[in-house]
């Protein structure tokens, strides 16, 4: 009896196990196997070759160079029974490098006893660990040709970025750089990537992970553009054991490489356009600051030009000055280099002026306060008094740039940069709008025109960390103050008793400042109105927006969006996409009005405060018409801001080129002359004579056509345009 | 019919050997075939287990793929052959020897705690022997206390009376000692079925009901008192840990279970195919030739394989019973009986521990596990069951009952 309740016993255990049986492999099956797959799977990545980035004709400023790269199997060394260390010795001999730091290659990183990075190996166990990447053909020979000595061990061709400075155009801020990816992003892009593909095992999951040893575009194109340029890696998927150790291939997919950035800027125009940039800078430095009486040098710490087609927005040259070779970021910058490209000391060569550095514009930006003092209500046609002073609120305001030239036409003020006339048409409307007790919703002509101009906001250039610049008025003005009023207020008590030991006006000077601050600095005075009308006071910009006021101004009214990227080519060259920015609207300027400012700012070179630098040129203005415009921006405590606005040719606009130097003189001594200097190359121009088939790009017009990628890779410049083929 | 219950060699004429072996009533037609085929199957299937199991690691440093399964299959023939000896003498012959073979059991669990023992995954339970060679006493004290209970609990009535409370008392003194040395190693999945083997002996036997209840009930409150008074080392407390909640610490205590419960499941209604599943070929189930070989059979071979082993282990515990209902005498049932307790629990505690219902302890699956000590001690038990099987008188309409006329004649201790 107690046997049979033992059989039933055994028996009953034997249908629990069964039971747990079915639920395990039957019933919860699908998610073992999917622990399973992750358990048992690891995943090798082939990077993809990164895109070129391709001038407007075809010519990389960024490409690829191959590098002979010798790397060992972690898999193969861990399976040695020395743990490889003969095989790292045998292979750090053949390629010249001391067996202690080829052994420390091979740690991984955070792994006990592994060396800190960069020493150690930052990648996955299951990729091959690289030991150099300047190995000799010699050195890859006797590694492959010995392979049963060299287990594990491969000799193989790698790409390295390269920035080949094609004609010595080096858009260095333009480019951007490579940085390796760091962990919150690798975090990010995982997390991103696998959560729509969790529940489906077929899809490849590291399709657009980021592994940890690639590189991805941390500024400039190479940022902005990084997923066109990217390409996908080659994946190959491992089943591996419990250690790590590979047991076979489950799937392998090609690497994809990155498609081709076709630009809008042509190395021709970069090349001059840099070295026209940093001619001014140097002509800068030899000249005297005007406003000593020659005796102090300038400074000219910095500067930029920007050359932009003025149909479509696209950039064909910019550049800032200091710049630095983008190739000190490849393959990891050392901390020397970074220090200098980013210390005070050297005016932070990173910093893009063009595009990233705010200055006043000057009297530049009277083709802006023109059309705004039209719509004020004064007429172009007026004759106006042009004073050497205007009184604003009982304060004198004088003219910066001229003399007093008595009563001139309104075109004559603009040719000779007359400011009073400005002041006066800032100030009479600020008083017919009430003045410091503003009625509501009144629209100041001048600030509303400088919006819609785009001034104030970025201009959506294609690459990252643009800046705003600043239209300072009613509701900045208030704004700051809010934000200021208590150091103000604080300094208004204290004065500043440590200025005033080394220079007591600077420090009564700024006691009156604060103490004005502190009570009203809110208030949007005359005065502001008056500086605002000739660019000056707290109103920024960058050279970039006052390009695009002057191609807006030469296309008949159009805002055109900046832009470097032209067009996304596989590099087997089918065309992935064009890449044309729709204009940003057009200004609120009548056609004449604007037919009028065009003819004013082509007067200004033929006669104005622009006829200097082309004269000195020996420019052919006859048979290439230039419309300019010069600044010489007023900075407290610094030396002045040299301007040269204009576009070409006055009646028939392709280029607009703006040029500036910070603590530079003036418009038309430091920058007006490398401007004309590039005309002469956009218009093919030898002395007098016009060459537009010696022009560059040809043809004096922005390049259209696309350069032909062939279906190897390599690139045809466009056959009709190529220099010399005609 | 008498003289078929004295040993066969000496029954049957030298002249009519062959007959010995194929005539009517000889051994071989005599021999419980269902089970031995059922063992083979076992073992067999055991074999290509284990070779799955070991192939990789082989492959990878280069050695012998088939080494682990040239050494199984010489184990079951080695098997086979004890077998064969313990089948081969009347079993109730073997009372006589069942004080010497439990004595020799003592002395190889008292070697093991001696310096000539040897740890291996956290149990005192080896001795290593010249020429890559191991034992583990712990296997043979098994077979050692089937036999020594049956021995004490059938021996002064041949079933005429229930055993008396002194006899259940020298029954458990008996089973104490071997299980304090497998403690003392410490094997605490030894020491369960050992417990389990005790406790199943003295039910059979026909003890009275407060015992059972009794040793039942001790049992419970000794297990909590181990784990109260750490008894019972860390390691061993981990692994109960790790069966409460696997998930706990994946890497660590639970990594066992996790690994095998993945194992088992990825396997499938009909399996990845030998040689084929994932978690195997990477091993990345400790122990997987032994106490998790059947995780191996979960994965390559699916419900299907897995069911296959649970029926195969379901039909030697079948015929185990069978063999315990129709023995001739109450040692021959309580032998069958021990047996059949301790298949049948550490069966369903090693596959119970693959699949996460059991906490992990370190037994062998029967004949399926790859090592030696293990399969000789169970191919010693079938012959046990087989000599059993034999010496009843399968013409008597009244098989399976005691014949206690009857069983005097054989018993050596009563001549």
């Amino acid at each position: 009896m107690r046997l049979v309740v033992l059989q039933v016993l055994v028996l009953s255990l034997l249908v629990t196990l069964t039971g747990r049986l079915w639920y395990l492999q039957v019933l919860a099956a699908d998610n073992y196997r999917a622990a399973a797959a992750e358990n048992g799977t690891r995943e090798i990545i082939t990077p993809a070759a990164r895109g070129m980035i391709l001038d407007s004709r075809g010519r990389p400023l960024a490409r690829n160079r191959t590098a002979l790269v010798v790397s060992i199997s972690r898999t193969v060394m861990m399976r040695q029974p020395d743990a490889g260390r003969a095989l790292v010795a045998k292979v750090a001999r053949v390629i010249g490098k001391p067996v202690e730091t080829v052994w420390e290659k091979t740690r991984l990183c955070g792994s006990a006893g592994a060396p800190p990075a960069p020493r150690c190996f930052n990648g996955s166990p299951y990729q091959p660990i690289p030991l150099t990447d300047e190995a000799s053909t010699q050195m890859a020979l006797q590694i492959m040709e010995r392979r049963e000595d060299f287990p594990g061990v491969s000799a193989e061709l790698t790409a390295v970025r390269e920035y080949p400075r094609p004609l010595g155009a080096v858009a260095a801020h333009e480019l951007g750089y490579l940085g390796p990816v760091t962990d919150e992003e690798l975090e990010a892009r995982t997390t991103a990537a696998t959560a729509p593909t969790a529940g489906d095992p077929q899809s490849p999951r590291s399709e657009t992970v980021l592994q940890r040893t690639d590189l991805i575009g941390r500024s400039g194109l190479e940022r902005q553009y990084d997923a066109d340029l990217r390409g996908r890696p080659g994946v190959k998927s491992l089943s591996v054991d419990h250690r790590g150790g590979v047991s076979g291939v489950l799937s392998e997919t090609e690497p994809i490489p990155g498609n081709y950035l076709v630009t809008t800027i042509d190395a021709d125009v970069q090349a001059e356009a840099e070295k026209q940039l940093e001619a001014a800078i140097m002509r800068a430095r030899g000249l005297g600051d005007i406003n000593k009486g020659y005796a102090t040098k300038l400074k000219a710490d910095s500067g930029a030009v920007v050359v932009l087609d003025v149909r479509t927005g696209g950039i064909v040259a910019m550049a800032s000055w200091p710049t630095y070779d983008p190739n000190v970021w490849v393959g990891g910058i050392s901390s020397a280099d970074y220090k200098a490209i980013t210390s005070k000391k050297n005016a932070y060569p990173n910093q893009s002026r063009a595009f990233q550095g705010e200055f006043a514009p000057a009297s530049t930006f009277k083709a802006v306060s023109l059309p705004a003092a039209v719509r004020a209500g004064y007429s172009v046609r007026g004759s106006y008094n042009c004073p050497s002073a205007y009184s604003v609120g009982g304060a004198l305001k004088r003219n910066y740039e001229s003399q007093a030239y008595g009563v001139i036409s309104m075109r004559r003020a603009i040719e000779v940069s007359c400011d009073t006339i400005f002041y006066k048409f800032a100030y009479e409307t600020w008083v017919r709008m009430g003045g410091l007790k503003v009625k509501k919703n009144a629209k100041d002509p001048f600030t509303e025109m400088a919006k819609s101009f785009g001034l104030g906001q970025r201009t959506g250039l294609d690459l990252p960390s643009e800046s705003d610049g600043r239209i300072a008025d009613r509701s900045w003005k208030r704004a700051y103050w809010k934000a200021t009023k208590n150091f103000y207020c604080a300094k208004a008590k204290t004065g500043y008793p440590e200025v005033a030991r080394k220079d007591p006006r600077r420090a009564a000077y700024l006691l009156q400042l604060s103490k004005e601050n502190c009570v009203d600095g809110y208030a949007y005075r005359g005065g502001d109105a008056a500086n605002f009308a000739i660019g000056q006071g707290d109103t920024t910009t960058t050279p970039l927006q006052m390009a695009r006021v002057y191609a807006a101004v030469a296309n008949g009214g159009k805002l055109v969006t900046p832009h470097i990227g032209r067009a996304v080519m596989t590099p087997s060259g089918q065309l992935v996409r064009r890449i044309e920015p729709e204009p940003a609207g057009r200004v609120p300027v009548s056609p004449a009005t604007l037919t009028w400012l065009q003819a004013a700012l082509r007067g200004v070179t033929e006669v104005g405060t622009g006829y200097g630098p082309f004269f000195r040129a020996g420019f052919p203005l006859g048979k290439v018409p230039v419309a300019s415009k010069t600044g010489t921006g007023e900075v407290y405590g610094k030396q002045t801001t040299s301007w040269f606005a204009s576009y070409a040719p006055a009646d028939e606009p392709q280029y607009a080129i703006v040029m500036m130097v910070s603590q530079g003189g003036t418009g038309s001594g430091v920058s007006g002359p490398s401007v004309a200097e590039l005309y002469k190359l956009l218009f093919g121009i030898d002395g007098s004579q016009v060459d537009l088939d010696r022009a560059s790009p040809p043809g004096g017009h922005p390049t259209s056509d696309l350069p032909a990628v062939r279906p190897d890779g390599t690139v045809v410049q466009p056959a009709r345009l190529a220099r010399g083929s005609n | 019919m008498g003289t078929a219950y004295g040993p066969v060699a000496y029954s049957v004429p030298p002249r009519r050997r062959a007959s010995v072996l194929l005539g009517r009533g000889s051994a071989v037609r005599r021999l419980d075939w269902t089970l031995l085929l059922a063992v083979l199957a076992l073992s067999a299937l055991g074999g290509a287990l284990v070779w799955s199991a070991t192939r990789p690691e082989a492959l990878n440093s280069g050695t012998d793929p088939q080494a682990f399964l040239k050494r199984h299959a010489l184990n079951v023939v080695i098997g086979l052959v004890l077998g064969v000896v313990a089948s081969a003498f009347d079993y109730r012959m073997l009372r006589a020897y069942a004080p010497f073979v439990y004595v020799l059991s003592l002395a190889g669990l008292l070697a093991v705690l001696s310096p000539l023992g040897t740890t291996i995954n956290g149990s005192h339970s080896w001795i290593v022997l010249p020429a890559g060679f191991s034992v583990q006493p712990s296997e043979l004290a098994k077979v050692a206390l089937v036999v020594g209970l049956a021995m004490v609990l059938a021996e002064t009535r041949d079933g005429e009376v229930e055993p008396r409370n002194v006899d259940v008392v020298v029954a458990l003194a008996l089973a104490a000692l071997p299980l304090a040395l497998v403690m003392l190693q410490p094997d605490l999945g030894t020491a369960l079925v050992l417990c389990a083997l005790v406790l199943g002996v003295i039910a059979v036997s026909g003890a009275p009901l407060r015992w059972i209840l009794g040793l039942v009930g001790g049992a419970a409150l000794l297990a909590v008192v181990a784990v109260q008074t750490g008894m019972l080392k860390d390691y061993q407390l981990d692994r109960f840990r790790a069966f409460y909640d696997p998930s706990a610490d994946p890497k660590g205590v639970g990594y066992n279970v996790r690994q095998a419960q993945i194992a088992v499941g990825s396997g499938g209604l009909d399996g990845q195919g030998l040689f084929q599943g994932q978690q195997t070929q990477g091993q990345f189930v400790p122990a997987q030739q032994t106490d998790f070989i059947f995780t191996v059979a979960g994965e390559e071979l699916g419900f299907l394989g897995a069911a296959l082993v649970v029926a195969l282990v379901g039909l030697v515990l079948w015929r185990a019973g069978r063999i315990a209902t129709q023995a001739e005498d109450l040692f021959g049932r309580l032998v069958a009986t021990g047996i059949l307790c301790w298949f049948g629990f550490q069966s369903f505690e090693n596959i119970g521990m693959t699949l996460g219902i059991m906490p992990v302890t370190g037994v062998p699956l029967p004949f399926v596990s790859y090592g030696g000590s293990s399969m000789f001690a169970n191919m010693l038990a079938i012959g046990l069951l087989q000599n059993v099987h034999m010496r009843r008188d399968h013409l008597s309409p009244r098989a399976g009952r005691l014949e206690p006329a009857r069983l005097s004649l054989g018993n050596p201790r009563r001549k």
